[in-house]
């Protein structure tokens, strides 16, 4: 029982990440239709900027440092999403393939940039000395990080959430999401809607950079690939442009990983794939997704 | 002054010179209806108007030229747009189709709760459970909410019962004099109606442009409706 309570929480915990990562990939192919490679430079952009403000501003790694290099890592990854869209995206509107081809472009360039600047090795992020604690759930004994991954993923579903229900922007694009061509026969500039998406992607990412470099002990330009790769199945699974399908998804993933990597050690990955197989063949449009658009 | 004037539009698709070289006017504060059969480019017609499709030749509404402007910024200057298909956000609520199309500072939501009550009451419905004939309230709706000029109103009666489609005709008949229309109409019960100006299009191009009554003598044009033995 212990051992349930230990891996179903470090799943969800995980499951969490994967959320921060998969958000905003979801809602610019939901919106945009843009199948975006670069979104793992999003992560790794809120990463290093995150680590640049709590290693090189603040001194001491207090609580207060980690929250305020979580939040300067969403705005630096928003704003940075934000410049990708602008210089590469929107002069390739409707060139979906050309859009896919050029962000896995910007990908590289990133990682190289990155790399050359910082080098490979990772580098340790400063985190708040309870980062090391555990918390005893009956007799297990959970790591108090997997509750601050699953507490910001939880304020950030709300937060978005929220934007999508209840403010004009929100409304615009769920029904971006619905039929694009139609928002735009309404009278409405659709384009700052596809901004606002991908600035609340690129802060989700940026986020979770900061969340991934702890989770994982150090950030470093190659961190991002198995989290992006984790990140689309996230969205396939949950359907395309479905905030609530990403997050169901994300939780459904990680604790399947977990659970697969204790009773069958290292076939984890294999199991989501079988899992993303299943969904596909069963179920194409995702568990929460629409079919067509 | 006309609200809209085209002349020369040419549109392709997909290889295909869908419309070529179609040229006409509607008059100002009077419904003109576009006719023809399936496939001669009425849709397509609407479509390039409001820059949805790419095309080529000359729009002007209001002697303004809006021939390759976003389709937000033609729309904004004073248009409303009913698509074929309806295509309300079926996600979101009836109020939420209402609200997402109010361009307006002060959107006129007394008129369409007049002219569709039922709207009220399905306010927190979702849209994509409605009926299909109250689909097409909402979407008509939406083009009324705000001060147009111009209602481009594409085949409002497709799909819908006969019922509907006298309720769907009795409310445009009353939206007449809120704004030009041009109505793209398989229904010439309904067209007969409610239009003053007709133009008829065959094979990508206009063969008939005029009063109703002109067309009633034209049986070449009337063979390529599909009537026989005039309108009446």
């Amino acid at each position: 029982m212990d051992t349930f309570v230990l891996i179903t929480i470090t799943g969800v915990g995980l499951g969490a990440l994967f959320f921060l990562v998969a958000s905003g990939l979801s809602l610019i192919y939901g919106l945009m239709g843009v199948l975006n490679f670069a979104h793992g430079t999003f992560l790794t952009v809120g990463a290093f900027a995150g680590l640049w403000l709590s290693t090189q501003v603040f001194t001491s790694s207090s609580t207060l440092t980690f929250v305020a290099a979580m939040l300067f890592a969403g705005v630096a990854a928003g704003l940075f999403a934000l410049l990708v869209e602008q210089l590469v995206i929107t002069r390739l509107y409707e060139r979906h393939i050309d859009q896919a081809l050029v962000t896995v472009g910007v990908a590289l360039v990133v990682g190289a940039i990155l790399s050359g600047w910082f080098g490979n090795d990772p580098r340790l992020i400063p985190t708040p000395h309870w980062f090391i604690n555990t918390l005893t759930i009956g007799k297990a004994f959970i790591p108090v990080d997997r509750f601050l991954y699953i507490g910001v993923a939880c304020l950030l579903l709300i937060v978005l959430t929220s934007i999508l229900r209840f403010t004009r922007i929100g409304l615009i694009i769920r029904a971006g999401v619905e039929n694009r061509t139609m928002v735009t026969a309404l009278g409405i500039n659709v384009r700052l809607a596809f901004s606002t998406v991908f600035f609340l992607g690129g802060f989700a990412a940026g986020v979770g950079g900061v969340l991934v470099g702890a989770y994982q002990s150090g950030v470093s330009p190659l961190m991002s690939g198995s989290w992006l790769i984790y990140g689309f199945i996230v969205v396939v699974i949950g359907g395309m442009g479905s905030l609530w399908g990403s997050a169901l998804a994300a939780l459904l993933i990680g604790v399947i990983n977990q659970f697969a990597n204790y009773y069958i050690p290292g076939l984890g990955d294999f199991v989501i794939v079988f899992l993303l197989a299943a969904v596909l063949l069963t179920r194409p449009q995702g568990l929460l997704g629409k079919v067509g658009r | 002054m006309n609200a809209l004037s085209i002349e020369n539009l040419n549109v392709s698709l997909g290889g295909s010179h869908v419309l070529q070289g179609v040229t006409f006017d509607v008059p100002t504060n009077k419904v003109t209806a576009l006719l023809g059969r399936n496939g001669v480019g009425k849709t397509t017609t609407l479509r390039a108007i409001i820059g949805l499709i790419p095309s080529t030749g000359e729009i002007s509404f209001f002697e303004k030229a809006i021939g390759g402007l976003p389709t937000y910024k033609i729309i904004q200057m004073g248009i409303g747009y009913v698509p074929e298909d309806r295509d309300i956000f079926s996600s979101l609520s009836v109020n939420e189709n209402l609200s997402l199309a109010a361009r307006d500072s002060l959107p006129n939501y007394d008129l369409v709760y007049a002219l569709f009550p039922e709207l009220v009451t399905r306010g927190n419905q979702r849209a994509g459970t409605l009926s299909g004939g109250q689909q097409q309230m909402v979407a008509i709706a939406r083009a009324l909410l705000n001060k147009n000029e111009l209602l481009l109103i594409d085949e409002p009666s497709k799909g819908l019962a006969p019922k509907l489609v006298g309720e769907v005709a009795s409310a445009l008949s009353k939206v007449v004099g809120h704004a030009t229309m041009l109505l793209v109409e398989q229904n010439l019960e309904l067209v007969k109606a409610i239009a003053d100006h007709i133009v008829v299009m065959e094979h990508g191009s206009v063969v008939f442009q005029g009063d109703p009554k002109n067309l009633e003598d034209d049986a070449f044009v009337l063979s390529m409706l599909g009537v026989s033995g005039g309108l009446h």
